[in-house]
């Protein structure tokens, strides 16, 4: 048996932050062998990224390894000088990063920027590096090659450019490719062809992947073996296989329960509303947008029409551009369609302008995908939560603390939050109030734009209960943006599935996943990560309960 | 269920806030040395230009006859002039011009140049416009100029001087200002409070106005320091206070007389004005980066 | 693109009659007029009716739209009117004084461009904590500096202490050397500033994280990855400097005593010679809205990403 190709051994890594060190990895030891794909799961904070980081030798400047090694083919890289590593990276470990959109140099030529890693390597001639570099991109299918190799980056969608990205990776084929979250920011439909091309690419070479993922589908789908990280510590690592069937550490059977995409058992949730009760009537709504000071128009909208039961949940699904965004803006009052109607509550919205518009916002409030830009840094809680009450008739100021405080419990915060300011938050705390603002004024509709795609997994979980149980207690109907479908599967009862701005599916949820009407909608399904993992042992109820 | 959940994952992240939310006493530790160093050069000219004769008990403007230019000594810390007047007591006499220039300069500018800003991006569209390319006129001529340009429409002197020069800082406040609306507008938050019902005024002064003036303050630290400079350029050239008056320019303009022989007379008076123009751009600076 | 262009010529051509007719305003037509005050002053003895034909010899009696059409028409030809005070066409005046302000400044600027580089290049060259904050806080102090004063300390420490720099009868070259850097270093200052703080905004740019990882070393991730994108957004202050320029040149030859457009202004604000003024304004807007324009219009063949942008929206 020789050296396994990339070891880890008891590393430890820290930052400096002001004039002391906060350690981010502790004791981290795994091994990659030849050929094989290993996947680094966990949660923003796990120290996952920051080990990948310190197998490339790219810690940030105040990064430091502080203990342990990194064996690579059994030489220890850990404390190796830049100069050092300039001589292997690309070479020996490459990198496929985590947002292509802003990983190639925008005033270069793509070509450029690929035959880059040849040069600095000295692989022949300016002739031959032309040469590889065009098949290359025909290789990780930029076609014609000609044509890409003269394109800047702007001039390319973002899976084009992770094309891009992995071509360089794979360009001297290395032995171990650090592939940092490589498609998190991609659609979904997208980020399975990457991921298809990645498998491709490396199963030709022999290449070991070191897969790092905050996605735990996506592992389960693509990795050999898994490495499940939190808080800089591993919890449990072992065949992709093992780890799901038979979890060893609770924290990975939380993550494994909370992953919507892993999840075959879902709540029962109610038959759609039978009566005629609806709480939302959208009708042949259309919206057209000016292009750049000309006479065309763009149709981000075309011809949608859906009907949401009170107290039920409708969710619209579709990828970036599909017009998803543009339709719930007109649901809520910010855009006026170009055309049809949008009923809430009997009230065609549509015609309301002025004071009465603001008047009737009571009834329906949105909740944003970011918590970090939808409350004003320079705001309390407390502050945040009361305003939406001091813009309508105002109750006295000992009455609306209370129900200030009051809907502070409702979304599960204590007290103590009342004064602090947004930044002293979480992620999902901030999402919290967010919900608590939304819901301070009783409102009948809740929109809710992406509001769990910016969350952990374990955090979105929790607030997809708090929705839940809202929900009943209140009577609330949800109306639910989202691009995951698996989350979408989970918690709505209908559904619309939203492409180039039409309505391409719709209905009751499980009519639409057992038999879907469009190819799109097939392909969207297909493509979601974790449907080729095993299933799972246990239950949702058992850890939930 | 939720407060199970919030348990879990609340715990932690309340005692690392309240770990990063130390006493005033740490806090005002941690202050950098530099910008302590700037405050304080900022408050000792504050004092000179309030109370100057607690500080030196020469006057600024009457000299003593037969004791013209002598060098530094104990008796006068910076020496004096080619009059026989102690030229430290000149520079804390001669704060109260520099400052109150100042002053009434960043005033004219913050206000009006705000006001400008705040009604360009708040109301967009055609007012917007008219605005802005006043705006653009007003940069387009170099800021010494167009001083020039009103302290001739003006007159001379020291108030006339202060207002020339806030005038040319209307239009870098301006378009500041507008870039913060139009900013602040466009985020998620500012469009919540629409959405729950707020009118257009409650919303510019809840949310608008004070995440919007923070930058705007930090322009105002930095042009206070514009300012000293710009003036006492005014002074240099003749077009501010008349002689006697001790102002930091004139100071400047008059040792050069004799420089030959009495350096320190231009060296120490243009000091002061590096100092506290320094003190103005690094507050200003750890202002720009109070963001919440 | 044609509609850019077209629009983008108009904005540029609006600002300028914006500057022209404030100009007007202010110079022109609210002051109390340079003719009364060379002309009524008690050594000139001149009768009220004298005065009056000087007047309407120079058009200052007639209504003000009328003077505005008129004057604009003239500046549209080039003729920008009579210097009161000196009795000459605005225009001669200004053919004599703008070379050697326009040398004076241009040596400036390359000076400030060498001082600019050297500071950025130091600041990510020297390796040791304090010499490097030493660098990156040099820009901090030059921008503090008064023009005028530094003049003086100038010639304090390089002609009367050091000696290195003749002030009786200097060379054509040595002359120039002390006033070159008064004027080059406030300059330096805001450009080394904005190239500093370009290069660290860039160096953390995911794309320079690829390239290191591609195993390119320091030096040619900084040559070939940051050095053109911290640059280009320079091209933007490019106006701004243009009259950063005019303004420190109009003051340094105030300090060194040379001929030039600085020495012209002075003279016109202390006689209130308002055409010279206004001539000097108008011209100097033109030349900033000019370089604004070309840089706006230089800009897109630059950067790749512009160019696409804009054929898209034309």
């Amino acid at each position: 048996m020789t050296a396994p190709l990339l070891e880890i051994d008891d590393l430890a890594i820290s930052y400096k932050v002001g004039d002391h060190d906060q350690r981010v990895v502790h004791g981290v030891s795994f091994r990659v062998d030849r050929g094989e794909v290993v996947a680094l799961v966990g949660e923003s904070g796990s120290g996952k990224t920051t080990t990948a980081q310190a197998v490339l030798g790219l810690l940030a400047g105040n990064g430091r390894i502080e203990q342990g090694a990194i064996r690579l083919n059994g030489i220890d890289i850990a404390h190796w000088p830049q100069k050092r590593f300039d001589t292997i990276r690309g070479a020996v470990v490459a990198l496929i990063p985590q947002d292509p959109g802003s990983s190639l140099n925008p005033v270069r030529t793509i070509g450029a920027q690929v035959a880059e890693v040849l040069q600095i390597h000295g692989r022949g001639d300016r002739r031959a590096i032309r040469t590889r570099t065009l098949d290359l991109l025909t290789r990780v299918g930029l076609l014609p090659a000609e044509m890409r190799a003269d394109q800047y980056p702007h001039e390319l969608s973002g899976g084009m450019k992770q094309r891009v990205l992995i071509a360089i990776a794979v360009a001297l084929n290395p032995d171990l490719i650090v592939a940092d979250e490589p498609t998190s920011a991609l659609d979904v439909t997208v980020q399975r062809v990457i991921l298809d091309l990645i498998d491709e690419l490396r199963r030709e070479n022999g290449t070991a992947v070191l897969l790092v993922t905050h996605d735990l589908g996506v592992a389960a789908d693509r990795a050999n073996r898994l490495v499940v990280l939190q808080g800089g510590r591993i919890q449990e690592q072992g065949a992709v296989k093992d780890v799901l069937a038979a979890p060893q550490s609770a924290y990975t059977r939380r993550l494994l329960s909370d992953a919507p995409s892993l999840t075959k058992v879902r709540p029962a949730r109610r038959a759609p509303g039978s009566g005629e009760d609806f709480a939302i009537v959208v009708e042949r709504l259309t919206h057209d947008f000016p292009v750049g000071g000309t006479a065309k128009r763009f149709r981000a909208v075309d011809d949608v029409s859906f009907k949401v039961c009170r107290g039920t949940t409708h969710a619209i699904v579709g990828e970036s551009g599909s017009g998803k965004t543009t339709t719930i803006r007109g649901v809520v009052g910010f855009l006026k369609p170009t055309a049809g109607r949008i009923r809430i509550d009997g009230e065609d919205m549509t015609t309301l302008k002025g004071e009465a518009l603001r008047r009737f916002r009571r009834n329906i409030q949105l909740v944003y995908q970011n918590p970090f830009g939808s409350l004003d840094p320079r705001q309390t809680i407390s502050q945040i939560v009361e305003e939406p009450l001091l813009n309508f008739a105002p109750p006295p100021k000992a009455e609306r603390a209370k129900k200030v405080a009051d809907m502070l419990h409702r979304v599960g915060l204590p007290e103590t939050f009342l004064g602090r300011h947004p930044r002293a938050l979480s992620g999902g705390q901030r999402q919290r109030v967010a919900i608590a603002r939304a819901l301070v004024l009783d409102p009948r509709v809740l929109v809710l734009d992406e509001a769990v795609s910016a969350l952990d997994v374990t955090v979105q979980a929790q607030i997809l209960a708090l929705l839940d149980e809202l929900q009943k207690a209140l009577g609330l109907t949800y109306l639910f943006v989202s691009h995951d479908l698996a989350v979408v599967q989970q918690i709505s009862d209908t559904v619309s599935v939203m492409y180039k701005g039409r309505q391409v599916d719709g209905g009751p949820v499980d009519t639409v996943f057992a038999r879907p009407n469009s190819d799109y909608t097939r392909e969207l399904i297909d493509a979601i990560p974790g449907r080729k993992a095993p299933m799972l042992a246990l239950s949702t109820a058992s850890v939930r309960g | 269920m939720t407060s199970e959940t919030h348990g879990e994952s609340g715990a932690p992240d309340i005692a690392a806030i309240e770990a990063a939310q130390p006493g005033w006493l740490v806090r005002l530790r941690r202050v950098p040395l530099t910008l302590a160093l700037a405050w304080l050069v900022v408050f000792i000219v504050l004092l000179w230009a309030v109370a100057p004769g607690l500080f030196t008990s020469y006057s600024g403007t009457v000299g003593v006859p037969g004791e013209q230019l002598r060098p530094p000594s104990l008796e006068h810390m910076l020496g004096t002039d080619g009059l026989g007047r102690d030229l430290y007591a000149r520079i804390v006499y001669g704060a109260v011009h520099s400052l109150s220039g100042a002053f009434v300069a960043v005033t004219v500018g913050l206000l009006s140049g705000t006001l400008l800003g705040l009604i360009a991006g708040a109301r967009g569209g055609w007012t917007d416009a008219a605005i802005m390319r006043l705006v653009d006129s007003m940069l387009a001529v170099p800021s010494l100029l167009l001083s020039l340009s009103i302290i001739v429409l003006l007159g001379f002197g020291t108030v006339e001087v202060a207002i020339a020069v806030g005038a040319v800082s209307v239009a870098r406040f301006a378009r500041l200002a507008r870039s913060e609306v139009i900013r602040v507008r466009h985020s998620d938050y500012v469009e919540a409070a629409f959405g729950s019902g707020g009118t257009f005024w409650a919303v510019l002064w809840r949310h608008i106005l004070p995440n919007s003036l923070t930058s705007v303050i930090a322009l105002a630290a930095l042009q206070f320091g514009s300012a000293i400079l710009a003036i006492s350029t005014l002074g240099f050239l003749g077009y501010g206070a008349p002689p006697p008056t001790p102002e930091w320019g004139l100071l400047i303009a008059e040792g050069r007389n004799y420089l030959s022989r009495a350096w320190w007379l231009t060296a120490a008076s243009g000091f002061v004005v590096v100092l506290v123009v320094l003190a103005a751009d690094r507050i200003s600076k750890a202002i720009g980066k109070t963001t919440p | 693109m044609i509609r850019y262009l077209i629009g983008r010529v108009g904005q540029a051509l609006l600002v300028l009659m914006v500057t022209f007719s404030a100009a007007f305003l202010l110079l022109q037509a609210l002051p109390g007029d340079a003719i009364m005050i060379k002309f009524m002053s008690p050594d000139m003895a001149l009768s009220a009716d004298q005065i009056a034909e000087i007047r309407s010899a120079y058009g200052a009696d007639l209504p003000i739209w009328e003077r505005y059409f008129r004057t604009l028409a003239n500046f549209l030809t080039g003729n920008f009117g009579y210097s009161i005070q000196a009795g000459v066409p605005v225009s001669q005046q200004l053919q004599v004084n703008l070379p050697p302000t326009l040398q004076l400044a241009s040596l400036g600027f390359l000076t400030a461009i060498i001082l600019t580089i050297t500071i950025a290049a130091l600041s990510n060259v020297v390796g040791m904590g304090w010499l490097r904050a030493a660098i990156q806080s040099m820009p901090s102090l030059f921008i503090s500096v008064p023009v005028f004063w530094l003049g003086i300390m100038l010639i304090q420490v390089f002609s009367f202490q050091l000696g290195l720099v003749s002030v009786i009868s200097p060379g054509p070259v040595e002359r120039l050397i002390l006033p070159v850097l008064t004027l080059a270093i406030p300059i330096s200052a805001p450009m080394s500033q904005i190239l500093m703080r370009n290069i660290d905004e860039v160096l953390a740019q995911p794309f320079v994280a690829v390239a290191k990882a591609k195993g390119a070393s320091h030096t040619w991730v900084l040559w070939r990855h940051v050095v053109r994108n911290a640059v280009l957004p320079m091209l933007t202050i490019a106006g701004v400097l243009f009259g950063e320029l005019l303004a420190g040149a109009v003051v340094t030859e105030a300090v060194y005593g040379l001929n030039g457009l600085g020495g012209l202004t002075n003279q016109a604000v202390g006689n209130h010679d308002t055409a010279v003024l206004q001539a000097i304004v108008v011209i100097s807007a033109l030349a900033f809205v000019s370089i604004n324009l070309v840089v706006d219009l230089l800009y897109p063949v630059l950067d790749p990403r512009l160019g696409t942008k804009l054929s898209m929206t034309a």
